[in-house]
């Protein structure tokens, strides 16, 4: 079992607004805020809680397409932006997918443990608004294997992967039980969602949300398997957050009651050539926290927060089972129990998870980590979970692709 | 010949109009679909758009081109299967772009009538006026084989008058798409006597493979939406002439609107659609209408005194709305046309306008806009609930409201007695269908 060498702690969270269809103030004919000005105001927004940038030691950025949707690469360049004080620090861009953040994450974590650095500025970021979602697709499905995928593949590539998967889930499990837990997922997403104002669907005010989840999928215009509600939108946003060493923090001037430290990690990368094992199991997202369950000793039965990669709502309820939170097969009953609720046993992704609070794609799994420092610090204001002192542990999943990058990470307050 | 051969050469007259160019659009896609079908690989296929306006017909050309981009970004999923032997179309947008191209490529654009000589399909989308048509149809006659089939989309001028003048032994039908035609998901159609049935037969198939809910209607001077709309309109035009004597024309005009678009939940108010329409094409449907019906009389000064004055409504190419009874911001209504002085007075919720608002009370508990209720699910049950509400309301704005729906139902009523359309329910159809209305005027709310 390897253990850290030394403490890694991660504080200074900040997200931005995830934007997009949904906000009440997004209007697709308008001009937006471009991809420099999000990693900017996120940047700016974590430098703001620490003493003085210039004791910052490196910056890495996670990003999934700008290249495609911005027309921008060479994202690291854009670090020295957010504060002169960061011009010639060593800067990395790093990039899998959907799981571009995670990567981001064990980046910095692993560059701190290196001796290399104290501290690192860890950002993410997607801009997705720059084209119509029929084109977006196109563009996300390079998340996939264009070669062997892409021309037999959906117009709606990765919906279409996952409607395939709740198919083969459906039959094996049976459609009502489980379109009833999606639709519930649903339902609890929005319902977080609605006590984050930086959320998308903060604004949502469908009354019948459940109803909504249950609307039958329409495969003429969409996928076979999933309808609308089923998905995360389409979203513009960046998130960020600082590494430090325990010498890291004190440069800072970070307090540790405002910090939380990583515990464990698991890291997996699956052949993106190769078609899903089991399409009823997130096989990569199990080994990954696996990983993180075996370098720490702990359990599911430890984790009092929980945020998934619910890019789907199925997505949501298998990781709900690769996670070891429920058995396979009853995922969907978990969530009609009632557990994964804000006030539940074990709150899942009270901030609205991709489903209520967005998907910025590269940015998702740095947001899901400042979600994490937010909720263990007690700073989640309208959507604070109460943590569970038996289970004083939060644990995060960011997933790449169709299940192919997985990083899995467990933090509890810092001491 | 079969649906598929027809659909090989087609031509639309008057393409660059309103409705011309919204049916070039449609059929653009469906020759498009059928083009791409592995067994027409070798087939040619032309859509021949003519049109005596040349900056319309170069309009035409943008907005095809703009439209069909939107309709293969919408149809993507099946363009994707009807491009699955492509190998070298791999992305959505590569789909679509190929899309446009192949419907694009089959198009060709004209003033000049003679290149519609092999058509086996002629749409007649031009003005309003009966001679125009029968000329129009009459020199193609001349031009084409004598197994041409034509379609008109006349709103009000009857099939049979059309046949006979025009001498075409049956080989016309009336093919009435409604407004814009790629929305309105209506195709209300009406044959001549002797209208062959082949033509019948297309007509059928046509509508149904545009998705077009059919609705028939016989060869009455309006048919069942003009017959309806027409009345309806003029109805609140005579409303507001007569409030008029207390609260100004501007005011009687301002009211009624209002009325008939909050009161009875529709989509717009009568004026506003009047001006969408067009003052001119409303003005010529009650002018030909006119002509053909005896005994009930449908015209009107006011309507004529605005068309005299060329205050015509309608749409700038760009599709924003003319000014016309309404003077129009944007698309939205912020003034009304006063006559007599010749210029619009502003709408002024502070001061006249506002006033106004406050003498037609308070609208009854219940009240939606119809924008709330157009994707309601519950919405039967809110309507009846309004109207119920609105019966037992005592507001000026409620008795308006209320006589003009008894009008409007007992308008529908009467297309049944006199045999225009078959049946109550034909009549709901075509208000559904045609004018985005939420229920039809046949009903029991009241
Ligand atoms: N506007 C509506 O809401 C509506 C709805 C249903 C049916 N209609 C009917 O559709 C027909 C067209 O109406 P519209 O509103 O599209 O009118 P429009 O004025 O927008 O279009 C008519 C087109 O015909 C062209 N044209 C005129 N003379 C021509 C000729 N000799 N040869 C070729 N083209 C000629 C004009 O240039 C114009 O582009 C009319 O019969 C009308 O009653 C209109």
């Amino acid at each position: 079992m390897t253990k850290f060498r030394k403490k890694v702690y991660l504080a200074a969270g900040y997200n931005t607004i995830s934007f997009g269809s949904g906000r009440k103030e997004f209007n697709p004919k308008k001009a937006r805020p471009g991809i420099e000005q999000y990693i900017t105001e996120a940047g700016r927004g974590s430098i703001a809680q620490i003493s003085d940038p210039k004791n910052i030691d490196e910056g890495v950025i996670s990003n999934f397409m700008a290249a495609r949707f911005c027309k921008q690469g060479n994202l690291a360049g854009f670090i020295p932006e957010i504060d002169p004080a960061l011009e010639y620090k060593p800067s990395t861009r790093v990039e899998g997918a959907c799981g571009s953040g995670g990567l981001a994450l064990v980046t910095s974590m692993k560059t701190v443990l290196s001796d290399l650095a104290d501290t690192v500025l860890t950002l993410g970021v997607e801009v997705q608004n720059t084209v119509k979602a029929i084109y977006g697709a196109d563009i996300l499905a390079g998340a996939g294997h264009y070669a062997s995928e892409r021309k037999e593949g959906h117009a709606y590539f990765f919906p279409a992967k996952f409607s395939d998967r709740a198919g083969v889930y459906y039959q094996k499990f049976g459609y009502e039980p489980t379109r009833k837990g999606m639709a519930l997922w649903y339902e609890q997403m929005i319902k977080n969602a609605r006590k984050n104002p930086k959320a998308q669907e903060y604004q949502n005010s469908i009354e019948d949300l459940f109803g909504a989840g249950m609307t039958p999928p329409n495969p003429k215009a969409f996928v076979e398997n999933l309808n609308i509600y089923d998905c995360s939108k389409v979203s513009d946003g960046a998130s960020a957050l600082i590494f430090a060493s325990e010498e890291g923090l004190k440069k800072l001037g970070i307090d540790k009651k405002d910090a939380i430290e990583v515990v464990g990690y698991g890291q997996c990368e699956a052949n993106l050539t190769k078609q899903p094992e089991d399409p009823t199991r997130l096989l990569t997202t199990q080994k990954a926290a696996e990983k993180a369950y075996q370098m720490t000793g702990l359990g599911p039965k430890d984790i009092g927060l929980l945020e998934v990669h619910d890019c789907f709502t199925i997505t949501g309820i298998l990781a709900l089972e690769a996670a070891g939170f429920a058995k396979y097969g009853e995922g969907a009953a978990l969530v009609e129990s009632g557990k994964t609720r804000i006030d539940g046993e074990i709150p899942t992704n009270p901030g609205g998870g991709l489903i209520g609070f967005g998907h910025y794609v590269g940015g998702t799994g740095v947001r899901q980590a400042v979600d994490c420092i937010h909720e263990l610090t007690g700073k989640a204001n309208g959507y604070q979970v109460k943590i569970n002192s038996n289970r004083p542990y939060a644990l995060m999943i960011s997933m790449g692709g169709n299940d192919k990058t997985v990083t899995a990470m467990i933090f509890k307050k810092a001491e | 010949m079969t649906f598929d051969e027809r659909l090989q050469n087609v031509a639309i007259i008057g393409a660059a109009g309103k409705m011309g160019s919204g049916i070039a659009l449609l059929l653009a896609q469906e020759m498009a679909r059928l083009k791409n079908k592995p067994e027409n690989k070798d087939k040619n296929y032309r859509l021949y758009l003519i049109d005596i306006n040349l900056d319309h017909l170069a309009g035409l050309q943008q907005y095809l081109r703009t439209q069909l981009v939107k309709a293969g970004e919408k149809a993507c999923v099946l363009l994707r299967q009807m491009y699955k032997d492509r190998e070298d179309l791999v992305e959505n947008q590569d789909c679509i772009n190929q899309y446009v191209e192949d419907a694009l490529s089959f198009i060709r654009t004209g003033t000049d009538l003679s290149i519609v000589k092999d058509s086996r399909v002629i749409f007649e989308a031009v003005l309003e006026k009966k001679d125009l048509k029968v000329d129009l149809l009459k020199k193609m006659d001349n031009l084409c084989g004598k197994d041409t089939l034509y379609l008109t989309n006349t709103s009000s001028i009857p099939i049979n008058i059309l046949n006979k003048e025009a001498n075409l032994n049956g080989r016309i039908s009336g093919f009435h798409f409604y407004n814009p035609p790629t929305v309105q998901k209506l195709a209300e159609l009406i044959f001549a006597d002797n209208t062959v049935q082949e033509l019948r037969d297309f007509s059928m198939e046509l509508a149904k493979r545009l998705s077009k809910k059919i609705v028939p209607s016989n060869d009455i001077a309006g048919f069942v939406g003009n017959g309806h709309f027409l009345r309806d309109g003029l109805y609140g035009l005579r409303e507001a002439t007569k409030l008029a004597k207390d609260y100004s024309l501007p005011g009687g005009l301002y009211i009624i609107n209002k009325i008939s678009q909050d009161l009875l939940i529709r989509p717009m108010g009568i004026f506003q659609l009047i001006d969408y329409v067009g003052v001119d094409v409303f003005q010529s449907i009650s002018e030909t209408v006119a002509g053909y019906i005896q005994g009930e009389d449908l015209e009107d000064d006011l309507l004529k005194k605005m068309y005299d004055k060329k205050i015509l409504g309608g749409q700038r190419s760009d599709g924003s709305q003319k000014d016309g009874f309404l003077k129009y911001d944007k698309n939205r209504p912020v003034g009304v046309y006063d006559i007599d002085k010749g210029e619009y007075k502003l709408f002024d919720p502070q001061g006249w306008s506002g006033e106004l608002d406050k003498k037609l009370g308070e609208y009854p508990v219940g009240f939606y806009a119809w924008r709330n209720l157009v994707a309601d699910l519950k919405k039967n049950d809110k309507l009846k609930t309004f109207f119920q509400n609105l019966k037992s309301s005592n507001t000026l704005g409620a008795k308006l409201a209320l006589a003009y729906l008894k009008n409007s139902k007992e308008i529908g009523e009467k297309l049944v007695k006199i045999g225009v359309a078959k049946t109550a329910e034909d009549v709901n159809n075509v208000l559904l269908n045609g004018f985005y209305h939420l229920y039809g005027p046949i009903n029991d709310y009241i």
